[in-house]
């Protein structure tokens, strides 16, 4: 801007430049659109075709639904996760199978009996899989073998212990064709035990135990499980479509024997996102049926006038101590101490103010049924109260017993999200203002975590378990001396001798009882701290009905839903 | 011009070849288990599985199996999608990122460009102020904070209106990654105009400007040859660096907005120390970033006749 004369040019040479520009701009808008345009063809090559449809689709009779991951392994010999585990329980069926109301019910096996050496299951005549060939004992047995031979090195091994000489096989001792399963014809599958097992129906039911079919596994070469077509179903519903990270869909399989309970043609994964804030504005937007809460979301939910229903999923949370020789946490008074300075119910509703969880007090979750009602029921769980005085006491007593001068700051191991973030602050906070304790927190990414666990490379943990089965030895032989997930190396020959009790007996009274010596042998010994048994609250849609949730088995069970 | 490229590929080569290298031992490293799980495995499940991946031969033949692999292409099998191969992985969920980062460079680039110019030219006047107080939002707010409110904003659009104008997540059509790609370019644009806009001022200033009035050209002329022609050449020079950028830090927005990019796998391999999904993106990764370098390299001799590749 120097002069008039010099200014009046610039300004009209300003104004073409910016008319020029605007035309540029023009250009620019065509050429993004014919961009737009070209990638809109390219993204339907990578996807199903048109995005996914809205959340209830009656004229098609079909829901849509999301996951938080893609599903990592559909095989169901290695399959060990939560969200494979959604989808196998809607295209897969066991032996036995949980109904709507979590009993177990009739599946592949129309008749079964079972006593202590062994067990017979008679496969219905109508059993088949999606593409019509009958499903038999021999898929059974193909697919046990399967899950224990240790080239397959399937996680879950473990779960076919009960069947006999299945350790020694996954041990690599004997061969596999020595596993005590037999299919004595196409419709009879006899299975011997390795000891008396009192809930080997409800083990039918996991996904370990699904039938694989040879020929089939076979042709797939090692991918088995990897795509739609890789995978041979035999439940109420069939993955017609599965485009990874992005969407899957399940059809009605015509070739399911109980086409009856069956309501729905169709149901659509149609997003694969962990984010919670997305979860909700899917379904704000009507785009998916169900949605779980996170803690940050209920508020939002509440002013939405949803009707919000709570699940609790069977997981338990605790602190794990480490009684290995050398640490100081093997110290009984010490653990008497810490477990008397803290509040599991201020832990849940003043510090982690999560929807749906409710404090810890036992090892053994609310849910688990005992001889005619719930176990906890049965055998109220005893708990201490918060007791600073008492807390101090048993805290001098250890120093004394420890020849201390002062207490080392404790290791406490915890992984690194929000909520155990927030946990280990109020342990922290807690066992310093009651106690004088000073706790070192080690935090650490999930992988490092579980292997400093296993280490014994910590004082106190911040652990949690959820049950494979509807029975309480699930949790129960988590604190057995010989169990690989005990990892703070817990031993008590009481305490074993009771496992083997209930892994052993036949009889609910036997085994119950067992069970309530464990948890009062937990009690009595603080071998953890509870903190909280995990609840979720969550969504749904209201035209859709009879969605199922679990505490074991498929969770969220969409095979019982309808559209209203 | 061939001798240049050859060469700036060749040496593109060796880059990799030490990202690779780096990568594999900065990996191995770090503390953690990639086998361990929530159920504790038996010694003779891990050692099986052990065996699967190599990882109970030493860590320097470990790492001379991988570079034989390498040369044939081949990452191997996800740790955590045991029966995915890396490379499928990557074909398949590469083309999404990619298609996503286009549109967003398109905005990014294009817009960068336009606001630039614009500011350039209504200088310390009301677009201006109103632009660059656009950009520096755009550059200091993080993309996931873009990515959560322009999700959120749809969903009030589309609940305002009783129907879907865009989805709020998803992938398949144009109208899925409108909003994500606006926001996954918006860091880039906003960056872009704040170049764009000192470069422009450089220029309007400069001797051949004013040769070029002084000779009588049309303004339109004078703008678009001498002046834009110019200005545009530092922007060419970050837009390699920030495609590869784009592509790759896609990561959030994949998230939020259920986009199934290669991003997604990429930052959850390194959570879940999956060894083979982590060589196998960064080494992708890593050569697309190179290859791009070079590209806008080659470009720029082409677009600025001064310079000379040799």
């Amino acid at each position: 801007m120097t002069g008039a004369p010099d200014r009046g040019g610039e300004a009209a040479f300003n104004r073409s430049a910016a008319r020029q520009l605007g035309l540029f701009g023009l250009a620019i808008l065509v050429g993004l659109a014919a961009l737009m345009w070209g990638l809109n063809l390219l993204a339907s090559l990578t996807a199903t075709a048109g995005g996914a449809p809205p959340a209830v689709d009656a004229a098609n009779n079909a829901i849509t639904v999301m996951l938080t991951e893609e599903p990592p392994q559909l095989d169901s010999t290695r399959s060990t996760d939560q969200v494979s585990g959604i989808v196998l329980g809607h295209v897969m069926e066991g032996l036995l199978r949980y109904d709507d109301r979590g009993e177990l019910a009739p599946g592949m096996a129309e008749q079964w009996r079972i006593d202590e050496g062994g067990a017979t299951f008679q496969l219905r005549a109508d059993a088949r899989w999606s593409d019509g060939q009958p499903v038999t004992a021999h898929d059974f047995v193909f697919a046990w073998r399967l899950g224990l031979d240790p080239e397959n090195a399937s996680e879950y091994a473990f779960i076919l212990y009960p069947i006999k000489n299945a350790e020694a096989i996954n041990r690599g001792e004997l061969a596999v064709t020595e596993l005590g399963a037999r299919a004595i014809d196409e419709r009879t599958l006899a299975v011997e035990f390795e000891r008396p097992i009192a809930f080997f129906d409800k083990l039918t039911a996991f996904s370990t135990y699904l039938p694989v079919r040879e020929d089939f596994y076979r042709a797939t070469e090692g991918r088995y499980g990897a795509d739609a077509d890789q995978l041979l179903y035999n439940g109420p519903f069939a993955l017609s479509s599965w485009v990874h990270g992005q969407s899957l869909r399940l059809d009605r399989n015509p070739h399911y024997w109980d086409q009856a309970r069956i309501r729905l043609d169709r149901i659509n994964v149609g997003y694969i996102t962990s984010d919670p804030n997305t979860r909700l504005n899917l379904f704000k937007d009507e785009k998916i049926v169900m949605a779980n809460l996170a803690a940050e979301n209920l508020t939002n939910a509440l002013e939405q006038r949803w009707h919000i229903q709570r699940h609790m999923d069977g997981s338990i949370f605790y602190l794990d101590f480490n009684h290995r020789e050398e640490r100081l946490t093997r110290n009984l008074n010490l653990r008497k101490a810490m477990i008397l300075a803290q509040d599991p119910g201020e832990l849940v509703y003043k510090v982690t103010k999560t929807p749906g969880y409710l404090p810890g007090e036992s090892l053994f979750p609310r849910f688990l049924e005992g001889e005619r009602g719930k176990f906890r029921d049965e055998h109220p769980a005893p708990t201490y109260q918060l007791d600073v005085q008492a807390a101090r006491a048993h805290l001098e007593a250890a120093r004394r017993e420890l020849g201390l001068e002062a207490f080392p700051p404790l290791v406490l191991l915890a992984g690194d999200n929000p909520v155990s973030n927030i946990q280990t602050e109020y342990f922290q906070a807690v066992f310093k203002k009651n106690l004088g304790l000073d706790i070192k927190i080690d935090r650490q990414i999930f992988k490092q975590r579980l292997a400093k666990m296993t280490a014994g490379d910590f004082d106190l943990v911040l652990a949690g378990w959820g049950p494979d089965y509807n029975d309480p030895l699930t949790f129960g032989d988590l604190y057995a001396s010989w169990n690989l997930n005990n990892r703070g190396r817990y031993a008590s020959p009481e305490y074993d001798r009771q496992v083997r009790i209930a892994q052993g007996a036949m009889d609910a009274p036997t085994r119950m009882a067992a069970f309530a010596e464990m948890q009062r042998i937990i009690h009595e010994d603080v071998v953890i701290i509870p903190n909280y048994e995990r609840g979720v609250a969550y969504v749904t849609h209201p035209r859709v009905k009879g969605i199922v949730r679990r505490v074991v088995g498929a969770d969220t069970d969409y095979t019982y839903a309808w559209i209203e | 011009m061939l001798r240049y490229s050859l060469k700036r590929l060749l040496q593109g080569l060796v880059t990799v070849f030490f990202i690779a290298t780096a990568t594999f031992f900065a990996m191995h490293s770090v503390p953690g288990d990639p086998l361990a799980s929530d159920k504790a495995l038996t010694e003779r499940i891990r050692a099986n599985l052990e065996a699967k991946y190599g990882l109970d031969q030493p860590l320097t033949t470990q790492y001379g199996i991988f570079l034989g692999n390498l040369l044939q292409g081949d990452f191997g099998i996800s740790y955590t999608q045991e029966n995915r191969r890396v490379n499928d992985i990557i074909r398949e969920h590469f083309p999404v990122s990619a298609t996503l980062g286009i549109l967003a460079i398109a905005f990014a680039g294009l817009g960068g460009v336009l606001w630039g110019a614009l500011t350039a030219l209504y200088r310390n006047r009301l677009p201006d102020v109103l632009i660059m107080l656009a950009v520096i939002l755009g550059i200091s707010v993080p993309s996931f904070v873009f990515a959560a409110l322009g999700q959120l904003l749809l969903v009030q659009i589309n609940g305002v209106l009783g129907f879907s104008v865009l989805p709020v997540a998803g992938w398949g059509t144009v109208a899925h990654m409108l909003v994500p790609s606006l926001v996954l370019g918006l860091g880039t644009m906003a960056y872009l105009t704040r170049l764009m806009r000192s470069s422009m001022l450089e220029i309007v200033g400069s001797d051949f400007v004013r040769t070029a009035k002084s000779k009588g050209l049309p303004a339109r002329r004078i703008f678009t040859h001498h002046q834009l022609r110019n200005a545009i050449l530092p922007v060419v020079t970050v837009l390699g660096p920030a495609i590869a950028a784009i592509t790759t830090g896609g990561f959030v927005v994949e998230m939020v907005f259920a986009i199934p990019g290669l991003g997604r796998y990429f930052v959850q391999a390194v959570q879940q120390l999956d060894y083979t999904v982590i060589m196998g993106t960064t080494v992708f990764y890593g050569a697309f970033l190179v290859f791009m370098v070079i590209v806008v390299d080659l470009l720029y001799g082409w677009i600025d006749p001064r310079v000379r590749l040799e």
